[in-house]
């Protein structure tokens, strides 16, 4: 269980994430709704101590299984980045690197956790075939793939390399609706058949009501309310969720 | 779009494209030419022993003949050969000259415009102190106190060169550094080390090989100009500039002296422009479209 207490980051003296409580059971799905620049994305890197890098000071507590994450060295947190908490980015194809083919990308993400070359490549067809990537998608560069099939492909090495628990920014905001339904589905069957524990954020309520069990809204940094999906965005009690509510567009029913 | 300049060029769709570049092709032909004659100098010259401290002073100052494609010096070497020997020279010092700029300039860049912050200050003000003075005079003081010879020209030439790598390299490790494939490598447990080595480098080293092929005149340019002030290669080797500096003399009364060396020194220079300004068009087309004011 990945279990965050008080996670706090801020630039300087500006506090852009302010996250009280989360909780990320294995085999569930947490939601985090909120507008852009609400600090949703900061609190998955904050997860993962990643803010560092952007030059934030993060404090407050995260633990995986009772281990304590903050405040350990890069290197013992580079082990868990990727092989236990994996995060998949919102703009699937800007996560890749256009010198690479995509299998040489994920043969060396899966050699640099220890799985042995030889293994790494049937590892990654393996999984690959189940998240339904062809195989010859894996020999192309990431100019040559759609939105869609990169990120299958970040949601396949998630799997490839183990991960217990996959952060998922925006997973579906860059790709248009019948892939987002396909991409929506792979990630049900992640958390369904693999046990997979899912931190889910978007912007997109519909995305979060369909998947989610447990739901976070944040706004401008802080956590305006959490709790049952169903509880959250069923009836909210705070007036800036309804207000996202009553943005999200509708379709009537017909006759 | 940024996807499509991303995208690796191939070699032999380069070498497609320049053929469809009429300046280009020559520039190549002559930069292929030139490289052949250095290559086999000693089969192509007729007087081999002539483009080291041969004397003949029989043949001195001779008009080019049959025997003498180009004339002869004032010890009577046969020019041409000491021409030919002389893209041996002039060929080593810019292969130096560039190999040493850009194994030291590329990988500062990259860390200067991955790591950001304090490194990067460090690095770049560190590149300022030698970009503040005229990369001519700064060689040329360098030369002075290393001494004139070729190896040192080429030292001299190189740590003038450098920094302009840097910043190449820099400003485009930067971009490279906020990019989304460095943030998912991050996020993979991928270290600093390997994410320079095997993301930021390859992303941001085009512009630096483009800039490396419109290099190669202008080191030879420059190698010629300090060998001509007397700071670079020393009589016997055959060095272009020497040739020209020796020569001016004489040109008054025999032209041919000073003549063929710098028509060596042109035609080469100008054969690497053509040849760097369409490789450019093809790796790199916005920045080309950008020169021309577009």
């Amino acid at each position: 269980m990945i279990e965050a207490r008080d996670l706090t980051v801020a630039f300087g003296g500006t506090v852009v994430a302010r996250v009280p409580e989360l909780e990320i059971r294995p085999g569930t799905i947490v939601g985090l709704a909120g507008e852009s620049g609400s600090g949703k994305s900061m609190t998955a890197l904050a997860v993962l101590g990643l803010t560092r890098h952007l030059g934030a000071t993060l404090t407050g507590s995260v633990q995986l299984d009772g281990e304590e994450l903050t405040g350990l060295s890069e290197r013992r947190l580079r082990h868990i980045r990727g092989r236990r908490i994996a995060l998949i980015l919102q703009s699937p194809r800007a996560a890749l690197n256009p010198t690479l083919r995509l299998s040489a990308f994920a043969r060396r993400a899966l050699v640099l956790h220890g799985v042995p070359r030889r293994e790494a490549d049937a590892r990654l067809r393996s999984v690959a075939d189940s998240v339904l990537l062809a195989p010859d998608v894996l020999e192309r560069f990431p100019h040559q793939v759609s939105g869609g099939e990169a990120q299958r492909f970040a949601i396949a090495l998630a799997l490839a390399l183990g991960a217990e628990y996959v952060l998922a920014d925006e997973p579906t905001s860059a790709l248009d609706v019948t892939v987002q339904a396909e991409v929506i589905a792979l990630l049900r069957r992640v958390r369904d058949e693999h046990g997979v524990g899912m931190l889910l954020i978007s912007h997109d309520l519909a995305v979060i009501d369909n998947l989610a069990e447990q739901t976070i809204v944040m706004r401008a940094g802080d956590v305006v309310e959490s709790g049952d999906t169903k509880t959250v965005l069923g009836s909210p009690s705070d007036p800036y969720t309804q207000e996202l509510l009553a943005a999200v567009p509708t379709i009537a029913e017909g006759p | 779009m940024s996807d499509l300049a991303a995208t690796p060029a191939r070699p032999r769709a380069v070498a497609l494209r320049l053929g469809h570049d009429p300046l280009a092709l020559a520039g190549a032909i002559v930069v292929a030419a030139v490289m052949i004659v250095a290559l086999l100098a000693p089969a192509i010259a007729p007087f081999p022993q002539d483009a080291g401290a041969a004397v003949h002073p029989l043949d001195a100052l001779l008009p080019p003949s049959h025997a003498h494609l180009f004339g002869t010096d004032e010890v009577g070497r046969d020019i041409f050969s000491r021409v030919v020997y002389g893209a041996r020279t002039s060929l080593r010092i810019s292969l130096e000259v560039l190999a040493i700029a850009a194994l030291v300039g590329i990988p500062l860049g990259a860390i200067a415009g991955y790591a950001g912050g304090l490194i990067d200050d460090a690095i770049m003000r560190i590149t300022d102190v030698f970009l503040a003075f005229p990369a001519l005079l700064l060689a040329l003081a360098l030369a002075f106190v290393l001494g004139p010879s070729v190896g040192n020209a080429a030292i001299a030439i190189s740590i003038t060169w450098w920094p302009w790598y840097t910043r190449l390299i820099r400003a485009q490790a930067s971009t490279v550094a906020s990019s989304g494939y460095v943030a998912s490598a991050r996020a993979l447990g991928v270290s600093h080390a390997r994410i320079l080595l095997r993301h930021v480098l390859p992303n941001s080293v085009a512009p630096a090989l483009v800039q490396l092929s419109l290099d190669f005149g202008g080191v030879i340019l420059t190698a010629a100009a300090l060998s001509y002030l007397g700071l670079g290669a020393q009589d016997p080797t055959p060095e272009w500039g020497l040739m020209v500096s020796q020569g001016q003399s004489l040109f008054t009364t025999n032209w041919w002296a000073v003549t063929f060396p710098g028509a060596a020194i042109l035609l080469t220079a100008v054969g690497f422009n053509l040849l760097g300004d369409g490789l450019r068009t093809i790796l790199d087309p916005r920045q080309a479209l950008r020169d021309r004011g577009t």
